[in-house]
């Protein structure tokens, strides 16, 4: 089966005022795989993330996304081409119910911003995805509920719904287990694997079994660098990486 | 949801009867409101559905104002309404345009005095050149018809002004359900997250600042015909914070909210002026009018027309806020 | 409001200037904290729009009770006799001392203002708290005094700013009107958070303002505003970010 590249960066580099976040990254993200990004708080791992997604720009390297090289191109227009993201606070529109949260990002996709003689909650398609992404996180009870009513567990998951609602073909899931409870933690990896088999998902995390569980790459970044890339059993077995992370953990 | 509807129904039923049972003067004091009223709908549409708090409004109603005179014809006879108003509004939402694709560059309290900057631009044009007719303003003696209609006749610029609030409303209304407006809604709650989701966020916050300068060049259209007097001031800072204050009175993220808190704010003000109430102290109107603010601020923190919810709240004990309304969207 | 206010309370009180001066600057602190402490306190938790608003009902309550105690009337001040003299420059011109020392008293309170923000520990808690609010409560510091505090200090240097300049600008009824936008102008050109750039703003309008009315006098009015258009398009943020 050929594997299909759907996002890559080569030499992906960011300094701030003297501090190097990112550093000569380089990586790829195939249709099929979950490959996390692993490492110490400041190892730059949120940085990678924007630097993918457009938030931030790259002080050098280029990022290719579907084959195109995308350097150049702002967040919300690598979105519209299939780059999905999550957060790792919560960005939900606390005053929306969760259908609404689900629609609007939706409508990010089928956007006409012309026709005002329409009603935007009634539109079927915008609809029809949103609930559809909210049916495979699971809060198809809770379509009506404000967002900021939630619990946490639930925000997190209307965080990936939202991302799904997009129709992205690449997710960049910043740390979407932070605070969850076992079960809800069960739910969402479950969830990631049905995921995996269209998407190519980027997967930040410090929730080490989880990680060792989907993910089929593994790159560990330290400082800013990336000290090991490659399977799981090959992070795990790596010694640079268990002294400078892992621990108990390998 | 129904009963809004139906309080906007029957505001708007009163204001179309208000001619036959007042006199002139109440006629013409609910003339003037009915404007302010839309004009604060436009400022609206920027600050309390998009977030973009905008401090230069007076300029797009000011230049409407003085489009109608200065473009009327020379040989004094009467524009056409339609071609005068489609000018009024043209040139307003066009400066918009033109203003608002360099404020917007900005954000937050510098995007605020981006546009005042521009509104003072405007103000001085006007005040101190030739073109303005400078500080003492400019008449005009001619009022614009169309057929029938003629706006010099009081209660047919009554009748115009109505219509013209009543399409404001409801065009606006119908804007928010929109997809566009939906959008503008997102970018109001969370810009970032309408971003990363896809949206790209500048032609819309642009679309919505031209759309408000347009709305207000008709407010301020309807101003110029009705009183047959343009000055300056029109423009001025002053008129864009007051228009700014009635819309918060109002309560901010409501449209029928400009309206009640254009009326609140115009009649109190009519309430603390009126010598039959005050005798002499009645010109020290401000007084009056700075200490209901400052009350509404205290006890009203959402805005008048949250007074009713909160009333009900209070009444039933509960929280209406699990209700299935997103209350992203209320008209 | 309050540079307004307080020439016309110190005019009133006649008697001598420097005394005054001291009593106005005890009297604006006091009001600044009662203000906070009654009106502004509890609006920190609500939408930003909600302070304008009260702020305008309170000018609008404080510009009337001015009206009604005071009066309307147009008040001079004299300029306290040890301060009334010039100084010659050359054998034509001479410069009123007294506006030296204006200029040096304010500049001196411009170094005592960076001084206080970037050097010392009260300085540092109010940097943290216009960032942080939530955060700089937990660390245990009372944020509803600081509040305050800032609050009554900026009332107290406005009032004494307007009666410093009492003596050479007359004392009248909307005095405080031209200088409230100005303000808010400079702080706005300097970046918001920044002493530097406050100062930097204060005398780049200064010299814009003066000379604009020296050099183009139909534009003068509009330079101020053209200037801050300019300067926030090519740096949104301000001369100076915090």
């Amino acid at each position: 089966m050929k594997t299909d590249i759907l996002l890559s960066c080569k030499n992906l580099t960011r300094r701030w005022d003297g501090i190097i976040a990112v550093n000569d990254v380089s990586l790829q993200l195939e249709r099929g795989s979950v490959h996390a990004v692993i490492g110490t708080n400041g190892a730059g791992k949120s940085t990678l993330i924007n630097l993918l997604s457009g938030e931030v720009e790259p002080s050098s390297g280029r990022v290719e996304l579907l084959g195109q090289d995308v350097s150049n191109w702002n967040q919300s227009r690598r979105a519209r081409s299939g780059l999905g993201r999550s957060y790792q606070r919560n960005t939900i529109y606390p005053c929306f119910t969760v259908l609404e949260n689900c629609r609007l990002s939706a409508q990010a996709q089928h956007q006409t911003p012309w026709s005002i003689w329409r009603d935007a909650q009634k539109d079927t398609t915008s609809l029809g995805i949103a609930r559809e992404a909210a049916h495979q996180v699971g809060l198809d009870d809770l379509l009506e509920c404000q967002a900021g009513f939630l619990s946490h567990g639930q925000k997190r998951q209307l965080e990936i719904a939202m991302c799904l609602s997009t129709s992205p073909k690449i997710l960049l899931l910043d740390e979407p287990l932070a605070g969850m409870g076992a079960e809800e933690t069960e739910r969402m990896l479950n969830l990631l694997e049905r995921l995996r088999a269209n998407h190519a998902i980027l997967l930040v995390e410090h929730d080490m079994d989880a990680v060792f569980r989907i993910a089929q790459r593994i790159t560990v970044m330290v400082n800013g660098v990336v000290i090991a890339s490659g399977t799981a059993e090959q992070v795990r077995t790596n010694s640079q990486v268990r002294t400078a992370y892992l621990g108990e953990h390998g | 949801m129904r009963y809004q509807k139906l309080f906007i129904a029957l505001a708007f039923g009163l204001l179309a009867f208000w001619p036959f049972i007042s006199g002139s003067y109440g006629t013409d004091l609910v003339s003037k409101i009915m404007i302010y009223a839309l004009f604060a709908l436009s400022l609206e549409l920027l600050v309390g559905t998009t977030g973009l708090v905008c401090f230069g409004q007076a300029a797009f109603f000011g230049i409407g104002a003085y489009s109608v005179v200065l473009l009327s014809p020379s040989d004094t006879s009467a524009s056409v309404i339609w071609i005068s108003l489609a000018e009024a509004i043209l040139l307003a939402g066009v400066f918009a345009l033109l203003v608002g694709s360099l404020a917007l560059r900005t954000q937050g309290i510098y995007f605020i005095m981006v546009t005042l900057a521009f509104s003072q631009m405007a103000y001085y044009v006007i005040h101190d050149t030739p073109f303005g007719g400078g500080t003492d303003g400019i008449y005009m003696y001619v009022k614009p018809s169309w057929g029938v209609i003629d706006l010099d006749k009081p209660a047919h610029m009554y009748g115009f002004i109505w219509v013209s609030l009543l399409a404001g409303f409801l065009f606006l209304s119908q804007l928010l359900r929109s997809p566009f407006g939906r959008a503008l809604a997102g970018i109001k709650v969370n810009e970032q997250r309408m971003i990363a989701s896809g949206f790209s966020v500048y032609p819309y916050k642009l679309a919505a600042f031209s759309l408000s300068g347009a709305l207000a060049g008709w407010a301020g259209y309807l101003f110029a015909v009705k009183d047959g007097f343009v000055n300056p001031e029109l423009l001025g800072w002053h008129l864009s914070g007051t228009v700014l204050v009635m819309i918060i009175l109002g309560g901010l993220g409501h449209i029928r909210g400009a309206i009640v808190g254009a009326f609140a704010f115009a009649l109190l003000q009519e309430f603390f002026q009126s010598e039959i109430v005050f005798g002499t102290f009645a010109k020290h109107w401000h007084l009056g009018l700075g200490l209901t603010i400052i009350a509404c601020v205290a006890f009203m923190p959402n805005g008048l027309v949250t007074v009713p919810r909160q009333f009900m709240e209070r009444l039933s004990g509960r929280s209406f806020n699990k209700s299935s309304q997103p209350l992203g969207e209320q008209s | 409001m309050a540079y307004a206010l307080a020439p016309f309370v110190s005019a009133s009180f006649g008697g001598e200037f420097f005394s005054v001066l001291v009593l106005g600057l005890v009297l604006s602190v006091i009001l600044g904290y009662l203000l906070e402490w009654l009106f502004f306190s509890y609006l920190y938790k609500r939408e930003h729009l909600q302070q304008v608003l009260m702020t305008y009902g309170l000018i609008l309550v404080f510009e009337e009770l001015r009206s009604l105690l005071i009066g309307d009337d147009v008040h001079g001040v004299n300029i306290p006799p040890i301060l009334d003299v010039s100084i010659p420059l050359n054998d034509m011109m001479t410069y009123p001392l007294y506006r030296i020392f204006i200029s040096s008293v304010c500049l001196l309170l411009c170094i005592g203002m960076w001084f206080v923000f970037t050097r010392t520990r009260l300085g540092m808690m109010i940097r943290a708290g216009s960032t942080n609010r939530e955060m700089v409560q937990s660390l245990g510091i009372d944020i509803t005094l600081l509040y305050r505090v800032v609050f009554a200090a900026g009332v107290a240097l406005a009032a004494f700013a307007g009666m410093i300049s009492a003596p050479i600008s007359s004392v009248y009824p909307g005095m405080g009107d031209g200088v409230l936008i100005v303000c808010f102008v400079i702080v706005i050109i300097g970046g918001v958070g920044s002493i530097k750039g406050a100062m930097m703003a204060a005398l780049l309008i200064g010299l814009v303002d003066t000379f604009g009315k020296l050099l183009l006098p139909q534009v003068a009015g509009v330079l101020v505003y053209v200037l801050m258009a300019l300067i926030l398009l090519w740096r949104p943020r301000g001369l100076f970010k915090v």
